[in-house]
């Protein structure tokens, strides 16, 4: 069961406003889903492969090549806010 | 003409009988006419389809044409298209104009269709009813009080309408199936890594897959034919020799071993959509093909299994929608977190949102183990159920959806219960095999029912093969929505 | 009581590929803002990785260079964490399976030879950049940088000062180097240290470390590690504790400082990534590229003491950096052997004019068929050691080959024993007190003899044929 600090905690890190208000709701919702997935825990999974791709090849790999030209005005058309081809964003603090 | 299939309306556009300028007209016409009721669409543009149009007309007269060629089409609201709005039916995305074409895109383009549209989805392909969608729901045509499935559930809805002959869509746990079952249209998933993810904006990478609806088996052929192929730009595009997914259509189904999964024949299926599934079988058997039963022991962990994989990846593939470089930015922040935080919360709809926290949390350190990872290797024991029913069959058949067509806002206040909606479809994704629906009967309320076909990995020529010899012998596939045939 | 410093360095060398990890974007540095950003760079909706062979050969070439073991099957991972600079919200990683594990480097710290061991070295991708001048209070995005290659190399906690550290970086950078991987370039970032430093009294368990973040230069590594190992040591003294955290380098005030934005305890969520499929490399194609591998510089640094007869501190120099060994061994194959003189050319005149020009041997002025030029002509007996330093002068200054400056400066020795006799003559008829001397048993007296037949001669004269007459001429 998702504790309400739970829900903060997951919220903050996938950086999604989740108001104090909708906490409630949100975990009740949450709590329905693990519920559901709860019956997947139980069973014995000793010595299974885990399976991470639904097809069992290896990665292909691209020749070192340079393919991609300078597209920066067609791919910037749509972004929020843009200055001398930079995106900017509220201060960054390192 | 509208009521066609797209071997038929080839014959038209090939024969000099249309053009595609009219044919794609009357097509825009429907829309026009037709859609403000079901919402199947979040962009026409009649200019850039009768444009293509044009250039089809002029590729068929210089006897260059394709199959597809002049026909038609539309493209789920998630395959970028250069030039276009590609929302996903989200808040997030819904000004962004993509700046290149999807691989499955680029393809049909090639082939001559004729774009007319975007079509309406849950949103990132979220849902199972197409409810979840930041432009409104889409409605069923079969009773507009009802939901189409999802989450490709504008596509399912204007091939089911007669707004388009033919449209894609994409299936990471029954997205194109499940709809075809509940619109009465018919709906492919093929193998994982049959058809180029490139292009294609992701919800869960390891189960999605693009595929197609029309109103026959030989349709999803054709659009196949297009669609599949090799694309060196998708690591899990599979490399093989190009086919031809007609090639066994013809061949009567004698000799072929149909296997039925008991766990898909219980009490969770109504008795109208068991029933018709039922009917759908005997049938089958009647073109002579024997029917054994399998077993699918792990059937009934695929829906918890997918819950914690495809949140899992969903949250990751969706961290991009940052509101720094394009999508949605909230009006007022504090700061950079606070950018963040706005942005995604404003930008996602509730179920978008759930998703991401579930999967973040099943990442999050100290559970990564007892749901990410027993999930995958639940997932294999799953994939491992259908090998050994293959040992026996050469092709699974069963439900598509427990029941019909639901009525819109019946299950959306309970995730669960629309979860639960996909029990028959997820298993396939899972395993990474190829599936189609075709419609089978009119189960309760003479709502349309889906037969679902399972086939071992990239075996959909056998997969369409019996749909096809089906539909031969049946014409349930032609039925159209009281209103909207011919 | 004395206390230990422990490090481990984690090194971020940025392979020298043409294009990025994952997309067909240039690598080339310098370009104008997001012209370099690609729409997998960018991450749009829908994009997808595809992985560089070259930046796959780079890794198996670090491996085999370091004598660490090629993973045969090895696995991209997602570190999940939101920043301005990492446009998919997580980085392409190796996490659980690196390409390469164990290996080691030798250093050599005050003449002794130590081994570094390394834990393990994995590909990834690089971030972009954040622009901090003021855009209206806000920062400015340039992704040229992201998807860039990289191979993060980590060692065991296995250095013990400052210098060690400083010795291990630089060993490691003369090898990425060495093998073709990377360029080095530490002013663009493309060979970037990490620190991690804790302290424990000899023998005690490990301390809680710090790691110090992005050292651009061997000189701040070394600065940032004393500061740090001082600052923990001090609080410990002080009845603190040290806190784990990551610690930023201020170049301006030479201190570390915590960063703010590592400051929450980070939970990466790390997973395999499910748009890439396990890198499987074969034996095959390891024994391709290890084909394509130099001479390493331990080998190459026992050969010249074995087969050239080196002195072990020379031959460590001149396999410093490949550059230089190569240049060494080419002016030895010009010479026809010789290898020791030309190692004193190399590892002095040269060397000097390199330091002074700041160039590495390979953009030499002076080439090694040129300079091998010169050695014969010394060796030969054209000009003395004194007159040949001239003659590499005018060389650097470009003024031609040895023998025609030689021939222009009139820096001909002189060996004609006629010629030498003569001029012996005239020294020993005009000094009759240092003859004098001389029989008188004063040794200095014929070395100022010596001399003036030298300054006699405009010091063209062979000095040793001039003391060998001089010698038969006083009896």
């Amino acid at each position: 069961m998702l504790s309400r600090d739970d829900v903060r905690r997951i919220a903050e890190l996938a950086r999604i406003e989740v108001p104090e208000e909708g906490l409630a709701a949100v975990q009740h919702d949450l709590n329905g889903i693990f519920g559901l997935v709860e019956r997947m825990r139980a069973v014995d999974t000793a010595g299974v492969e885990p399976m991470a791709h639904a097809v069992d090849l290896t990665q292909r790999l691209r020749e070192d090549k340079v393919t991609d030209t300078d597209q920066h005005e067609l791919f910037q058309a749509c972004a929020p806010q843009v200055e001398d081809g930079l995106y900017l964003v509220p201060k960054v603090i390192e | 003409m509208f009521d066609h299939t797209l071997p038929e309306l080839a014959a038209l556009l090939h024969g000099g009988k249309a053009s595609s300028e009219e044919v794609t007209r009357l097509f825009l016409s429907r829309i026009e006419r037709l859609d403000p009721a079901l919402n199947a669409f979040i962009t026409v543009d009649a200019h850039k389809a009768l444009a293509a149009a044009r250039a089809a007309d002029a590729r068929i007269a210089a006897g260059e044409a394709g199959p597809l060629t002049g026909i038609p089409i539309a493209h789920k609201d998630l395959f970028c298209a250069k030039g276009w709005k590609t929302t996903c039916a989200s808040r997030m995305l819904a000004d962004w104009v993509s700046p290149y074409d999807a691989h499955v895109v680029e393809r049909l383009d090639r082939a001559g269709a004729v774009l007319v549209g975007k079509t309406n989805m849950d949103e990132f392909a979220m849902g199972s009813s197409n409810e979840n969608s930041h432009f409104g729901p889409v409605r069923n045509p079969w009773d507009t009080a009802r939901v189409p499935g999802g989450s490709s559930g504008g596509s399912a809805a204007a091939v089911a309408a007669r707004l388009v002959p033919a449209a894609t869509g994409t299936d990471t746990g029954g997205s194109i199936r499940q709809p075809a079952s509940l619109t009465g249209t018919c709906g492919i998933r093929p193998t994982y890594g049959a058809v180029s993810r490139y292009g294609m904006v992701a919800f869960a990478s390891s189960l999605d897959q693009g595929g197609a609806f029309g109103k026959s088996a030989e349709d999803l052929a054709l659009m196949m034919n297009a669609m599949g192929g090799f694309d060196a730009r998708d690591s899990t595009s599979v490399e093989r020799p190009a086919e031809d997914y007609r090639r066994d259509l013809a061949k009567p189904l004698a000799g072929l071993r149909v296997g039925l999964p008991k766990e898909y024949f219980t009490a969770d299926l109504a008795p109208d959509v068991g029933a018709c599934v039922i009917a759908a079988v005997d049938e089958l058997r009647r073109l002579g093909a024997t029917t054994v039963e399998v077993s699918l022991p792990n059937q009934a962990l695929a829906v918890p299994v997918y819950y914690v994989i495809a949140p899992a990846e969903a949250s990751s593939n969706l961290s991009r929608f940052d509101g720094v470089r394009y999508g949605h930015r909230a009006a007022q922040y504090a700061d950079l977190n606070d950018m963040y935080r706005r942005s995604r919360a404003e930008g996602f709809g509730p179920e978008v949102r759930r998703r991401i926290l579930v999967g973040t949390y099943v990442l999050s350190h100290g559970y990564y183990d007892a749901y990410y990872l027993q999930a995958q290797k639940v997932r294999r024991l799953i994939a491992g159920d259908f090998a050994r029913a293959f040992a026996a069959c050469d092709v699974i058949a069963g439900p598509v959806a427990p029941t019909v067509a639901f009525p819109i806002g019946e299950k959306s206040s309970d995730p669960v219960q629309m979860y639960l909606e996909d029990l028959y479809t997820i298993p396939v994704n899972l395993a990474g095999l190829p599936g189609l629906s075709v419609p089978c009967g009119l189960g309760a309320h003479g709502l349309p029912v889906g037969l679902q076909l399972i086939g071992d990995y990239f075996d959909e020529a056998r997969m369409l093969q019996v749909a096809h010899q089906y539909q031969l012998a049946t014409d349930w596939h032609r039925k159209a929505p009281p209103g909207y045939g011919a | 009581m004395t206390w230990e410093i422990v490090i481990g360095l984690e090194t971020h060398a940025q392979l020298s590929t043409a294009s990025k990890i994952f997309s067909g974007a240039s690598t080339a540095f310098g370009a104008a803002p997001n012209t370099q950003a690609s729409a997998v760079d960018l991450a749009l909706p829908g994009v997808l990785p595809v992985l560089n062979r070259g930046a796959v050969e780079r890794a198996i070439r670090f491996g085999l260079a370091v004598g660490g073991a090629i993973a045969p099957r090895s696995v991209f991972a997602r570190k999940n964490y939101f920043y301005p600079d990492l446009p998919k919200g997580y980085q392409i990683s190796q996490y659980e399976a690196p390409v390469v594990t164990g290996g080691e480097v030798a250093i050599v710290v005050d003449g002794e030879e130590r081994r570094v061991r390394l834990t393990r070295a994995h590909l990834e991708e690089d971030a972009g950049k954040s622009l901090h001048e003021d855009f209206h209070g806000m920062s400015g995005i340039d992704l040229n940088r992201a998807g860039t290659p990289l191979l993060e190399i980590v060692t065991e906690p296995d250095m013990r000062s400052a210098r060690e550290a400083v010795a291990y970086a630089k060993a490691l950078h003369s090898l990425v180097r060495w093998i073709g991987i990377c360029d080095g370039n530490m002013q663009e970032g493309s060979f970037r240290c990490d620190a991690n430093v804790s302290v424990r009294r000899p023998g005690a368990p490990l301390g809680t470390r710090c790691e110090i973040k992005n050292l651009n230069s061997f000189r701040f590594l070394e600065k940032a590690i004393e500061f740090e190992a001082r600052r923990q040591v001090e609080l410990i003294e002080d009845g603190g504790t040290v806190r784990q955290e990551t610690r930023l380098w201020d170049a301006q005030k030479g201190e570390t400082r915590p960063m703010r934005s590592k400051e929450d305890a980070h939970d990466y969520r790390y997973f395999p990534d499910p748009d890439l499929l396990p890198l499987a490399i074969t034996p095959a194609s390891m024994e391709a590229v290890r084909a394509t591998l130099p001479e390493l510089p331990a080998a190459m640094r026992a050969r010249f003491v074995e087969a050239y007869g080196l002195p072990p501190a020379d031959a460590t120099t001149l396999t410093a950096s490949r550059a230089l060994a190569d240049f060494y061994e080419a002016v030895v194959r010009h010479a026809g052997g010789e290898p020791r003189a030309c190692a004193n050319w190399v590892l002095g005149e040269l060397s000097a004019l390199l330091n002074r020009l700041e160039v590495e041997a390979d953009a030499s002025p002076v080439g090694p068929a040129a300079l091998a030029g010169l050695v014969r002509r010394v060796l030969d007996g054209t000009v003395s050691g004194k007159a040949a330093k001239d003659v590499f002068a005018a060389m650097a200054a470009g003024e031609g080959e040895a023998d025609a400056i030689i021939e222009a400066k009139g820096l001909r020795q002189v060996s004609d024993a006629g010629a030498i006799e003569a001029l012996v003559g005239q020294v020993l008829a005009a000094n009759a007190k240092l003859v004098e001397d001389y029989r008188a048993g004063k040794e200095k007296a014929f070395n100022a003899l010596v001399g003036q037949v030298m300054k006699a001669s405009q010091g063209k004269a062979n000095p040793a044929q001039a003391s060998a007459i001089l010698k038969a001429k006083l009896g």
